[in-house]
């Protein structure tokens, strides 16, 4: 059966092969994001102490955002191998850095002096102010800056199929530009589902930064 | 490894490096001209559409669906629709599939641009023109544009460096530029080759985006120059920000 240009039957008779694509493209997704939220903690915390770190870090990271990631894959291949995890991952963490990083400094940055000198008042050691009062007030922006990294991290995973690996982006171009009546087919349902995945991870985000920031509920809407 | 870039410094020494046509100077030129006629197309479509948006203030709605669809379509699916799509017409084989889905991927950050500077415009300062007598045309040409200059260019740089960079990805469809090269290494397992390839393609994206920052500052009006405001960073709509590449 087809619907206009799209072999449904082909979808049928592959589903198993692309719910696996979907999980893979999901396990991509999470490692890298996984990672970077770390490596950029680390990052922003260490802004917080040495503000002059600010710029280089940004400059670097920024740099590293300017390279086109099969250039970054290509790059890395003499020290992970080609069509590794490893470097799919690195590069894929890379490119989270800067959006991470930023937010995170940006978030902490905006927190009011009034609400820390009030903890600082309250008796609060450095720990607890941080995890007690910057922390949550500084979490809509940390979570915006998530939330768009999630959705260009799970557009930069389709291109890890250029290197053998893939996720949707097997769909895309290794099935999808193959002549046959199943190309359009194929690239257009990888296409849909990694739209479908960013939607679905931009929205379940932004529920999450509402859970979490009751307060700023108001606010919302702008942010 | 200072062995391995050694064989990366005798492979840009070599002569084939450089000539033929999988030569640097071929792909670089493909790479060149497929990403300007994009981005000219993306400013051709994409300007007019933020400046009347924002010059009228209808359409706002409109311009946070396009950053907003901008970010979610990856650019290698675009890459792959727009070829997949031309190939039953006879033209999927060449550089028009690129260059359609460069031009798609290059406006976004265009639209979101200009009408997020010209909203920024101070509305006294348009008033002002206003009194002056200065017609709609007028105010845009004479007050409006030139205040947001700043802000426009940014997402014409922003808009140049994803196009350079993505421009890459059109190996994949065949549609040559220098990541042909990059792939050719991947194809016959040739690390040196990759890397090699790899460091003109970084070379080039890093060059643009100084060259379109340099440009930007250029023509940014010396009143403005001092003012805080004047963003090296892509401007924020709805939420987030249009950042550039990879």
């Amino acid at each position: 059966m087809t619907i206009g240009p799209v072999d449904v039957d082909w979808i049928v008779d592959n589903l198993d092969r692309i719910g696996g694509l979907v999980i893979e493209h999901l396990y991509l997704t999470g490692i890298a994001m996984g990672i970077g939220l770390v490596i950029s903690a680390g990052l922003a915390l260490l802004v917080r102490n040495r503000p002059r770190w600010y710029g280089p870090i940004i400059g670097f990271t920024g740099t590293l955002y300017a390279i086109p990631s099969l250039a970054l894959f290509a790059l890395l291949t003499p020290l992970t191998g080609i069509g590794t995890v490893l470097t799919a991952e690195i590069a894929l963490v890379s490119y989270t850095l800067l959006i991470l990083t930023r937010n995170m400094v940006e978030g902490l940055r905006a927190v009011p002096s009034e609400a820390i000198e009030a903890a600082q008042g309250m008796g609060y050691t450095a720990t607890q102010r941080l995890l007690r009062v910057e922390l949550p007030l500084a979490l809509p922006i940390i979570l915006a800056g998530v939330r768009i990294a999630a959705v260009t991290t799970i557009g930069l995973v389709t291109v890890t199929a250029l290197i053998g690996l893939g996720g949707l982006g097997y769909l895309i171009v290794t099935i999808g530009t193959q002549r046959g009546s199943f190309g359009l087919t194929a690239t257009l349902t990888g296409v849909v589902l990694a739209v479908g995945l960013a939607v679905i991870a931009d929205l379940a985000l932004q529920a999450l930064q509402r859970a979490l920031t009751p307060w700023s509920r108001g606010r919302m809407a702008a942010a | 490894m200072i062995e391995f870039l050694g064989e990366v410094a005798a492979w840009f020494a070599d002569p084939a490096t450089w000539s033929g046509r999988d030569g640097i100077p071929v792909r670089l030129w493909e790479h060149l001209w497929i990403s300007g006629v994009s981005l000219t197309a993306a400013i051709g479509v994409g300007l007019p559409l933020g400046l009347a948006i924002g010059h009228t203030g209808k359409g706002a709605r409109a311009v946070v669906a396009i950053a907003n669809i901008g970010r979610a379509v990856p650019s290698l699916g675009l890459m792959g629709l727009a070829f997949i799509v031309l190939l039953p017409l006879g033209l999927g084989v060449g550089p028009l599939p690129t260059i359609i889905a460069l031009t798609a991927l290059g406006i976004p950050p265009i639209v979101v641009n200009a009408y997020v500077g010209l909203r920024e415009v101070d509305r006294d300062l348009v008033e002002a023109a206003r009194g002056m007598g200065m017609r709609a045309g007028e105010i845009l040409r004479r007050v409006e544009i030139p205040i947001a200059l700043p802000v426009i260019l940014a997402g014409v740089r922003t808009s140049a460096v994803q196009i350079v960079a993505t421009a890459t990805l059109a190996a994949a469809i065949g549609g040559g530029t220098l990541g042909q090269l990059i792939y050719i290494g991947f194809n016959v397992g040739d690390q040196v080759r990759i890397f090699g390839a790899a460091l003109v393609v970084a070379a080039l994206s890093i060059a643009t985006e100084i060259g379109f920052a340099t440009l930007q500052r250029a023509a940014t009006s010396p009143g403005l120059r001092d003012r805080a405001y004047v963003p090296t960073e892509p401007a924020q709509v709805g939420r987030g920000g249009a950042d550039s590449s990879p």
